[in-house]
């Protein structure tokens, strides 16, 4: 057994094909997470990052291929598995007869945490969480940034080799996010690998150290985010707003794609006089040939804005549609 | 709390079931006057109706009461471990979500299914034994044999666990949404086919009758009580009430685990 050494999380082919549906969930979804790694899993709703972290979390029976957490295959041995592993759900599961305290000093009982321990960690926990005035209460009556943060405090309770954090900020407010996305960078700095699922670009781009672009229950792409973005066919964008286009509008944008530099002309939907180019150069640069090429149709800029290529657009790259 | 070590990856089911089990205890323990109230209003208002006020107003026989007595104490267990099971196992897999960090813990999810079925039975142990002070208190005495003791106990905890196992198949197998109609065509045929009221060799004249309640488990509980408990009141033999009940017992618990693990694990 590699469990000490190897990855802290290993999926190999991982399939999973619910009964009498059509499709697989996740379909031959490989890649492994290292040890202090945080790790996310970036998709719209319904590309198989929940199911994933469903069978390495042992709640979802796999059909094919391999997982494991902390080296233990989760199909073979999945109580030894649950000792390496903690999960925070999308929803609340919070135990709603227990108070917040008790919450966590249960959960520590169920992985056989010693009682001085539990009590010195729940305290400890709690303190760290912003919880220590609220111990006592039952979890009835909060808030949903209040409830992820005492499940992020429980799941900590047995201090698990790997946290899984499905969806964690939504439905957060601003600056709940904010709070969770500190306390996760807490707990990797203490050692623990976090992989996490959201839809939301902002999230990966800036909590996780790689990401895995999954659709459909694919993984279509796996690395650090600015390295994905780099291998964007343009390196930088430019978002234009025409003014003054009178039917002469796909002629103009036909000479704005023949344009060197211009490595890709997208038409965003919100409006027809409004185009992302993907350039090769310094997209300011671009601004000038572009408003010339556009001024021999009788067009003008109405706006100009120049952009990094994000996360969403590596998707849209991927899929040919957006994230949400 | 340092870096998180190499852990050590033992794992102590019995040290896991205690806790998973202390938890439920510690719930209830805390809310023991009103779950009194929930499990003991129905037996008791059966025991002052029939045992009571019908045999005031001389509609039933001298001595009914204490042929009614043992079946109303099979009732109640089996009813109590049974709704103790059904309902909570619905609202947590369902609503509150929150028996999922049990199901989490470092034990086989069977286990987790056997823990709310030995909770059920405790509950519904406590149930019956406070149905002698009632029994005392409403009809001035209750029978007892130290004789029957024996006989009584092993009907009781039989009868107990398998209304929790028919409990934990309910609670796992109906859809969440009909719960509550499953719970009303279930509960009133099983309170009145289970011969809590009327020892079964007495059916005699009503033979179709005789042969359903042999399909209600709580039959063998009411009559295994009576012997017990008034063995000069006909009644079905103990070895074969032990034998059915043990049958009902692997039947719904085998059906109810696997529910259960259907439920908790995709």
């Amino acid at each position: 057994m590699r469990g000490e050494h190897g990855p802290a999380v290993e999926v190999e082919g991982l399939e999973k094909r619910y009964p009498k549906a059509p499709v697989n969930a996740v379909d031959g979804v490989t890649f492994a997470v290292e040890r202090g790694e945080v790790f996310g899993l970036l998709g719209p709703n319904g590309a198989g990052k929940t199911t994933t972290i469903g069978v390495l979390t042992t709640r979802v029976k796999l059909t094919g291929g391999v997982a494991r957490v902390g080296g233990i295959d989760v199909s073979r041995d999945p109580v030894r598995a649950r000792t390496q592993l903690a999960v925070v759900p999308q929803r609340t599961n919070l135990d709603r007869s227990l108070s917040i305290r008790q919450n966590l000093i249960f959960h520590a009982a169920y992985h056989r945490v010693p009682a001085a321990e539990r009590n010195r960690r729940a305290d400890e926990l709690l303190e760290l969480f912003g919880l220590t005035d609220r111990g006592d209460d039952k979890p009835d009556y909060i808030s949903g940034g209040q409830s992820q943060r005492i499940m992020i405090a429980r799941a900590m309770m047995h201090t698990p080799q790997v946290l899984f954090l499905d969806e964690p900020s939504t439905g957060l407010d601003p600056a709940a996010r904010l709070f969770v996305w500190d306390r996760i960078r807490d707990l990797r700095d203490r050692g623990t690998t976090i992989v996490i699922t959201t839809h939301d670009m902002d999230e990966a781009a800036t909590l996780t150290e790689r990401v895995g672009i999954m659709d459909r229950g694919e993984l279509l792409a796996l690395d650090r985010p600015e390295a994905l973005t780099r291998g964007l066919p343009g390196k930088t964008t430019l978002e234009i707003a025409l003014a003054g286009a009178d039917g002469n509008l796909d002629a103009a944008v036909a000479a704005l794609e023949r344009l060197d530099g211009v490595e890709q002309l997208e038409r965003l939907e919100q409006s027809d006089g409004h185009i992302r180019l993907y350039v090769a150069g310094d997209a300011p640069l671009m601004v000038a040939p572009v408003a010339g090429a556009l001024s021999g149709f009788g067009i003008t800029l109405s706006d100009v804005k120049i952009g990094e290529p994000s996360l969403e657009d590596v998707f849209i790259n991927l899929t040919g549609r957006a994230l949400r | 709390m340092s870096a998180p070590a190499i852990r050590d990856t033992r794992t102590s089911a019995p040290g896991v079931f205690m806790a998973v089990l202390w938890r439920d205890i510690f719930v209830t323990g805390r809310e023991l006057p009103v779950f009194l109230a929930q499990v003991i209003l129905q037996p008791l208002f059966m025991l002052f109706v029939f045992g009571k006020v019908l045999s005031n107003l001389g509609y039933t026989r001298p001595g009914y009461a204490h042929l009614l007595f043992p079946g109303i104490v099979a009732l109640t267990a089996l009813l109590t471990s049974l709704q103790s099971t059904a309902l909570p196992l619905v609202l947590e897999f369902s609503f509150t979500k929150e028996i999922e960090d049990r199901l989490l813990a470092p034990i086989p999810t069977a286990l987790v299914a056997v823990e709310k079925m030995i909770f059920a039975a405790m509950r519904a142990l406590i149930a019956a034994a406070c149905m002698f002070p009632i029994g005392v208190l409403i009809l001035g005495s209750v029978p007892w044999r130290a004789a029957g003791a024996p006989e009584f106990c092993v009907i009781l905890i039989l009868g107990a666990l398998v209304g929790s196992a028919m409990g934990l198949t309910m609670g796992t197998l109906v859809p969440p949404n009909r719960i509550s109609i499953a719970f009303s065509l279930v509960l009133t045929p099983l309170l009145f086919t289970g011969c809590s009221q009327y020892p079964w060799p007495t059916l005699d004249s009503l033979r179709w009758f005789q042969v359903v309640t042999l399909f209600n488990p709580l039959t063998y509980v009411s009559e295994g009580m009576r012997g017990a408990l008034v063995p000069h009141v006909p009644h079905i033999r103990p070895w074969v009430c032990v034998l059915a009940l043990v049958f009902w017992l692997a039947a719904f618990s085998a059906i109810g685990t696997w529910g259960f693990i259907r439920r908790a694990i995709d």
